[in-house]
């Protein structure tokens, strides 16, 4: 659209393709649902609810979307697992937890266009049969929470929320609930546990996918606040024209949360595939700061494998295998999964020279040990352990052997827990371990002591206890 | 402790949220509602919420021990967040909370993972880490009660502390 006016200094790139973030930053805008229906707001609801369900899961999943909440897993496909026997109530779970460090998008969603995603959700509940939605937001958007619940009055007194939708006799509520600021809610059998009112255990899978067994042992569908976006979008356009955008198998837009040591970080909501980390750290973000070098990349959220600048990267492209620089790499799930990393929540974090591995993988490895629930011995012991070794490295009481210890510990925990976490926090130190190990027993020899590359570790281990 | 008409009333209403059989899935809510009166959770909240929904308290308590956006003990009339994960961190969040510290007087060395909050000695502030708070391309940034701050520059953190400081 010519004509939408950004705020001074949000303009999208050049290289951007706004299909969520349409509304983000623009002049004029406001999260009211009067604004919202000024340019079609609520209009692909009322073309949904005329159509077959099934054929909305069948647009969904012509579309090719794949969630945006950190697997990756086919939308369409995950709601067609309730049972097609089912008796059961259904619900849907707006999964708006967003706390995997490194990402921010899902903040701007719901800040400043809240009815985008209420009229994902209404459409995704008529398609999968919820009378009942929650959205489960972090605590640490009290505003958010706010915005949402006005919003939902709104809807609802506009006739698209409540009974007889639209004129049909569909019906559908939809709650705020409130999570109190832990990571493993985000975790979406964590996150069920939560909303039901427990401590936020995950639940181990199989048995309990949510799509069968979730929200009070009722099939459940749990979505990421722009997979849900998305699905306004893919009514609109149609899952074939949709799946036009982006790149086989990877298809749609997808927004990029970029931080880290570069001129501008921001977000960025591009077509998937079509743009390389090259372009977003030098076009997109201004490239790096003055006279420093591109020492390694996070592309997925925290979790995701740390990425070396100077690597090789064998991706297969049809039948042949091709070699990729880290400036090469584009943006998609498959091509990050080839290169050993995940594209993950969208979170790109960039580190230049100046940074000390020793000292990032530590500052994580805090992270995991403060969010780990606990249930399970390797993920509880061994993100603690992580973190108790890179502490004393960085306090220059560490020993090369450390890095050994280190590493024994991660492989200990990975594929031996009830959730996802315990990848989540094995895989930062199983892959600053593999990528820089040199630097990292450097850093702890004697001589080294005191001379960490960054001022910031001193302060950090002070801070941490 | 008095809960007052007003606050039942909220009560009431965020356990109508949920189906009647799962009013347990309500004890957040009414956690963060007798929090945000209280500005913590008392051993009387507790027991006054596991009473409401039917629960043992020990079903409530054990909620509030595990998450931390609960807290057993009063903070200042402000209390600040500090983000203090990895690209906070890399823009400035250790230094800000240094700053933070000593612009309210707080002392941290008395802190620890299940007692993470320090109070000032007036009162008014209190200060805690918190993990990533999920806007990383602005950092480093805080919360001061429900208030978001970001790319706080380290001179701006004194100045931040005396505005909340003027309205106190
Ligand atoms: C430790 C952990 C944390 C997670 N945190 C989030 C989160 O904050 N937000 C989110 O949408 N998904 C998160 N997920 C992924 C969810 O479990 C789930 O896959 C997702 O919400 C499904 O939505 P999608 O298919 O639309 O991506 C997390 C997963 C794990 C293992
Ligand atoms: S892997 Fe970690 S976070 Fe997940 S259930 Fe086990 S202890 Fe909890
Ligand atoms: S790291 Fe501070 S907001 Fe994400």
């Amino acid at each position: 659209m010519a004509d939408i006016q950004y705020l001074e200094g949000k303009k999208p790139h050049a290289k951007e393709h706004r299909l969520i973030f349409r509304n983000i930053d623009r002049v004029g805008w406001n999260p009211s649902i009067d604004k919202y229906m000024e340019e079609g707001g609520y209009d692909q609801l009322k073309k949904a609810v005329k159509m077959e369900r099934a054929d909305i899961t069948n647009e969904v999943k012509a579309s090719g979307l794949r969630g945006r909440g950190g697997a990756g897993f086919p939308t369409g496909l995950k709601w067609t697992f309730i049972p097609p026997t089912n008796t059961k109530p259904v619900y849907l779970i707006c999964n708006a937890d967003e706390s995997e460090p490194g990402t921010f998008k899902d903040r701007y969603i719901l800040h400043q266009d809240p009815h985008q995603l209420i009229e994902g959700m209404v459409i995704a509940s008529y398609a999968v049969g919820a009378k009942l939605a929650y959205i489960y937001v972090r605590e640490e958007f009290p505003e958010a929470a706010q915005i949402l619940e006005k919003a939902i009055a709104e809807a609802h007194e506009k006739g698209f929320l409540g009974k007889d939708i639209c004129g049909t006799d569909f019906e559908l509520e939809i709650y705020v609930h409130r999570g109190a600021g832990a990571y493993i809610c985000g975790e979406e059998t964590g996150l069920i546990e939560s909303l039901e009112g427990k401590r936020p255990y995950p639940r181990i899978k199989p048995p309990y996918f949510p799509a069968a067994l979730g929200l009070w042992m009722n099939p459940t569908i749990v979505n990421n606040v722009e997979s849900l976006c998305h699905v306004k979008h893919i009514i609109e356009m149609g899952g074939e024209e949709y799946a036009k955008l982006g790149t086989p198998r990877n298809t749609g837009t997808r927004i990029l949360c970029v931080s880290g040591d570069v001129q501008k970080p921001g977000y960025f909501e591009v077509q998937v595939g079509k743009v390389t980390l090259g372009e977003v750290i030098n076009d997109m973000c201004g490239g790096l700061k003055l006279g420093r070098k591109l020492k390694a990349v996070i592309p997925g959220g925290s979790s995701a494998k740390v990425l070396r600048a100077d690597e090789k990267f064998k991706v297969k492209r049809g039948e042949d295998t091709v070699e990729l620089n880290i400036e090469d790499i584009p943006m998609d799930f498959d091509t990050l999964a080839a290169c050993g990393s995940m594209a993950g929540s969208g979170g790109v974090i960039i580190m230049d020279d100046s940074r000390s591995m020793a000292w990032v993988l530590n500052n994580l490895n805090n992270f995991y040990a403060h969010e780990s629930c606990g249930q399970c011995t390797p993920c509880r012991e061994g993100s603690l352990w992580m973190k108790k070794i890179t502490d004393r490295i960085v306090r220059g009481e560490g020993t090369p052997e450390d890095v050994d210890t280190l590493e024994s510990v991660a492989y200990n925990i990975d594929g031996r827990t009830i959730c996802a976490f315990g990848e989540a926090c094995s895989w930062p130190t199983e892959s600053f371990v593999a990528k820089f190990r040199d630097e990292l027993v450097g850093t702890t020899k004697v001589e080294n002591r005191g001379k960490l590359a960054n001022p910031e570790a001193a302060l950090a281990a002070a801070g941490l206890k | 402790m008095t809960i007052s008409p007003e606050l039942d009333k909220k009560a009431e209403e965020a356990i109508s949220h949920y189906p009647a059989e799962h009013k347990r899935a309500a004890s957040l809510p009414l956690l963060h509602l007798l929090q945000h009166e209280f500005g913590y959770v008392s051993e009387e909240s507790v027991k006054w919420v596991a009473d409401k929904l039917g629960l043992e308290p020990i079903n409530v308590l054990e909620l509030v021990t595990f998450y931390p956006g609960f807290r057993q003990s009063a903070p200042g009339k402000f209390h600040i967040r500090v983000c203090r994960t990895l690209s906070c961190a890399m823009a400035g969040s250790y230094e800000l909370m240094e700053s933070l510290c000593k612009a309210t007087q707080i002392d941290r060395s008395g802190t620890s993972h299940q007692n993470p909050i320090a109070v000032s000695p007036d009162g008014k502030f209190s200060i805690e880490f918190a993990e990533c708070l999920a806007s990383c391309g602005t950092g480093p940034v805080c919360m001061v009660n429900d208030d978001f701050h970001e790319s706080i520059k380290p001179a701006e953190a004194a100045k931040l502390v005396e505005n909340y400081r003027a309205k106190a």
